[in-house]
């Protein structure tokens, strides 16, 4: 298909506005209301919102390794469904990406899909271990470029290793993306420790074992001034140390999950590890304080920590299944119904946490740029007024672990346009990527 | 009732009318030939993925008087210990005709995973589950326990009971903790705050670090096996400092008020959570629950694989 651009017509902007937009060129060559071009294929966008494209900062696409459970490319096509025209991808595949090739094969991969940008995140210790530094200058200084380094999965456990990571990332102002999870106090953990797991007698994830990491972190980066990113929050009193610090000019940013924004522990009950995830599901109480730490900027990003894992890793005991959720294809949706439906962000908040900060963390510099003419033209389209039901065999990752299967969610993501050119169409993936 | 995978999932009514169905069960066991045809031509699978002889032997006991044919499925030398999925375990029982699964798991919450998933459609019974909950334990502990204390009464209201020890990982705690207070009873814990789980606040007892001054005002006092891989695990300093402040010897003993029994799940660490002079005393039921374990077990099967309760007279 031979097309001169794409012309959006009559969509609500992020600030509100109603206004067409004009794609050639892999560019936005235009904005303004009663735009007309002939040539272009034109997209009418009457009540949907248009967003820059969204921005994942923690995703597991298990390539290298575990090829049967995602792939880079079934992984960009999740992305692409779900609006991102970014993903990075998590270290912690088998081999580790801790050094220049592994990272530079990830990147490749990406490439090759085509689907969107695949930023590699460094693993910070060699294997994950949490003893010696992993080759970061090499990482950095690859054609992968990494700047994002984490252990995820693994907390960088010893204090003398986190700092020495901080201080080295400066060199070329990277960040150290840490899994907050102290892990003497959460050997065995299955679930949040609380009045669910007492019952349930599963063994205790306790919040504390994360806010002790988040503020030990926080005094480190303070006193080494490097940048620190706290993935994934979880509690209430997570929230408030981060909040603090920030008040104190504290260079640390954090990111919350969708589930964390949606789901409790209360679901550990059916014993369904469809919901085992890590760090827990956690109370309403820490669910209303993250959703509130989001809209007042406390936690910068929504990431996904998409986590795809195969049939038999879920279809077991609890205690034998694999932490993690799928979530690329239902982040924003989710996002719609805990924050904008209920009037707690608007359209261009949404635009910040989803594509705008997480493109600045990560130092993506074509990624979350605001829709203004002569960007690359990463954009995506909802229309909010719609609704969907999840169905964990129409995903398309390659996985089928998600905990929104049944939900009707608010806001279908129609189009996706990564550098111009359109990825998903009316809902539906135009560009396979090629092969696996 | 289709499973009995919780204390929770029984209503009081169906609790006591199990107790009374598990009465008229020990007077057939009492009589010559103990043996009911109730459940012949029925398939039981004992399914254990984790050691247990007594409860084995007590449900395989409780099938057979009801003349079900029984399966054991042990974990030594079946495929669960080596490595064949919970899933396709279930569909090999399904594929094999079982009415009804007795299952004993290592992992909480396993037996749910079975009744809930479409593997099989056996009914499920819990035996047992990882540090969730024994409800068949619970069920002849009320059993035990009625029939010394509750003077002629279908429930348990105003008797006070005591569970000391590791309520932490404690299934039977967990389970005897709902059916007590479902049935009337008060429940206090004795326990190092070690090995009581964080979140009990919600829970229906009195809580208390002191067994001393609990002993003296108590009908039973449930005492729970201490398992020897918490002692390296910084619950507390060591057995003799644990058996000083939380077993029960023969001191603890004369503090008991008059009437009141001791009980134990088994099996015992003796001269750790309970002296071997107490174990053996008058004043201990364990023996005993043991015997009520088949009635009540039996009363178990018949109710969820005949779907009737027993009333008196009836057999």
């Amino acid at each position: 298909m031979t097309v001169k651009g794409y012309l959006i017509k009559n969509a609500q902007m992020p600030d509100g506005g109603i206004k067409d937009l004009l794609i050639t060129d892999g560019r936005i060559h235009s904005l303004a209301v009663g735009i007309n071009d002939a040539t272009a294929t034109i997209i009418d966008a009457k009540g949907c919102v248009v967003l820059p494209g969204l921005v994942d900062l923690h995703t597991h696409l298990r390539q290298p390794g575990r090829e049967d459970a995602e792939t880079v490319l079934s992984g960009s096509r999740s992305g692409a469904k779900g609006g991102f025209t970014a993903i990075s991808a998590m270290p912690n595949t088998s081999p580790v990406a801790d050094n220049a090739g592994v990272v530079e094969q990830v990147f490749r991969l990406g490439q090759q899909s085509g689907l969107l940008d695949v930023f590699p995140i460094g693993a910070v210790t060699q294997g994950l271990e949490g003893a010696a530094l992993s080759e970061i200058g090499a990482m950095a200084d690859s054609i992968a470029q990494v700047r994002v380094f984490s252990d995820d999965g693994n907390c960088v456990f010893d204090p003398l290793v986190m700092r020495r990571a901080l201080e080295y990332i400066k060199k070329f102002n990277g960040v150290i993306a840490q899994h907050a999870q102290e892990p003497s106090l959460t050997v065995g953990s299955q679930m949040n420790e609380g009045e669910v797991s007492a019952v349930l007698g599963l063994k205790g994830w306790p919040a504390v074992a994360e806010e002790a990491i988040i503020a030990r972190d926080i005094l480190l980066v303070d006193h080494v001034k490097s940048r620190l990113h706290i993935c994934h929050v979880t509690t209430a009193g997570g929230v408030e140390i981060i909040r603090w610090a920030k008040a104190r000019g504290i260079n640390v940013t954090a990111e919350v999950t969708p589930h964390h924004l949606l789901l409790t522990d209360e679901l550990a009950r059916s014993y369904d590890p469809v919901f085992k995830v890590n760090p827990p599901l956690r109370t309403q109480k820490d669910v209303m304080a993250l959703r509130e730490a989001l809209a007042d900027g406390t936690i910068d990003i929504v990431a996904t920590d998409h986590a795809p894992h195969t049939m038999e890793s879920k279809e077991c005991e609890w205690q034998e299944a694999s932490f993690g959720m799928l979530g690329l294809e239902t982040a924003l949706s989710i996002v719609q119904k805990t924050m904008v439906d209920s009037k707690l962000m608007d359209w261009a908040q949404v635009a910040d946490r989803l594509s705008t900060a997480p493109a600045r963390i990560g130092g993506y510099s074509d990624q979350g740029r605001n829709l203004e003419i002569g960007a690359k033209a990463n954009v995506m389209i909802i229309n909010p007024s719609a609704s969907w039901t999840v169905d964990k065999d129409l995903v398309v990752s390659k996985s089928r672990n998600t905990p929104f299967h049944g939900y009707e969610l608010p806001g279908v993501v129609t189009h996706t346009f990564f550098n111009g050119m359109a990825t998903l169409i009316d809902g539906a993936l135009i560009n396979s990527g090629g092969s696996e | 009732m289709r499973h009995l995978l919780s204390i929770s999932d029984l209503s009081k009514a169906e609790a006591v009318s199990i107790l009374d169905t598990a009465t008229e069960l020990a007077r057939v066991s009492d009589g010559a030939v103990k043996k009911l045809p109730t459940l012949r031509g029925r398939t039981i699978v004992n399914l254990f993925a984790e050691d247990s002889t007594r409860t084995r032997i007590s449900f395989e006991a409780a099938a057979k008087r009801l003349s079900a044919d029984v399966i054991n499925f042990s974990a030594k030398g079946s495929s669960v210990s080596k490595g064949e999925s919970l899933k396709d375990t279930a569909l090999t029982l399904q594929a094999m005709g079982a009415d009804a699964v007795v299952i004993r798991h290592g992992a909480s919450g396993a037996p749910q995973r079975l009744a809930d998933s479409e593997w099989m459609l056996a009914s499920v019974i819990n035996a047992g589950d990882g540090t969730h909950e024994h409800p068949s334990q619970a069920l002849l502990d009320a059993f035990t326990i009625r029939k010394h204390c509750a003077k002629g009464a279908p429930d348990l209201a105003g008797i006070r009971v005591a569970i000391v020890g590791d309520v932490l990982h404690s299934r039977v705690a967990r389970s005897n903790i709902l059916l007590l207070n479902l049935l009337g009873a008060s429940v206090s814990l004795v326990a190092p705050p070690t090995l009581l789980p964080v979140g009990i606040e919600k829970w229906p007892v009195d809580i208390s670090y002191d067994f001393d001054a609990v002993i003296p005002s108590v009908d039973v006092v449930m005492m729970l096996r201490v398992q020897q891989e918490r002692m390296s695990n910084l619950f507390f300093p060591n057995a003799r400092e644990y058996s000083r402040y939380f077993g029960l010897n023969s001191d603890r003993l004369k503090l008991m008020s008059p009437h009141s029994i001791v009980m134990h799940p088994g099996p015992m660490n003796r001269g750790l959570e309970i002296a071997a002079e107490v174990a053996d005393s008058a004043r201990s039921v364990i023996v005993e629950q043991v015997s009520n374990g088949v009635s009540v077990r039996m009363a178990i099967l018949y109710v969820l694989l005949a779907g009737q309760s027993l009333e008196a007279g009836e057999k």
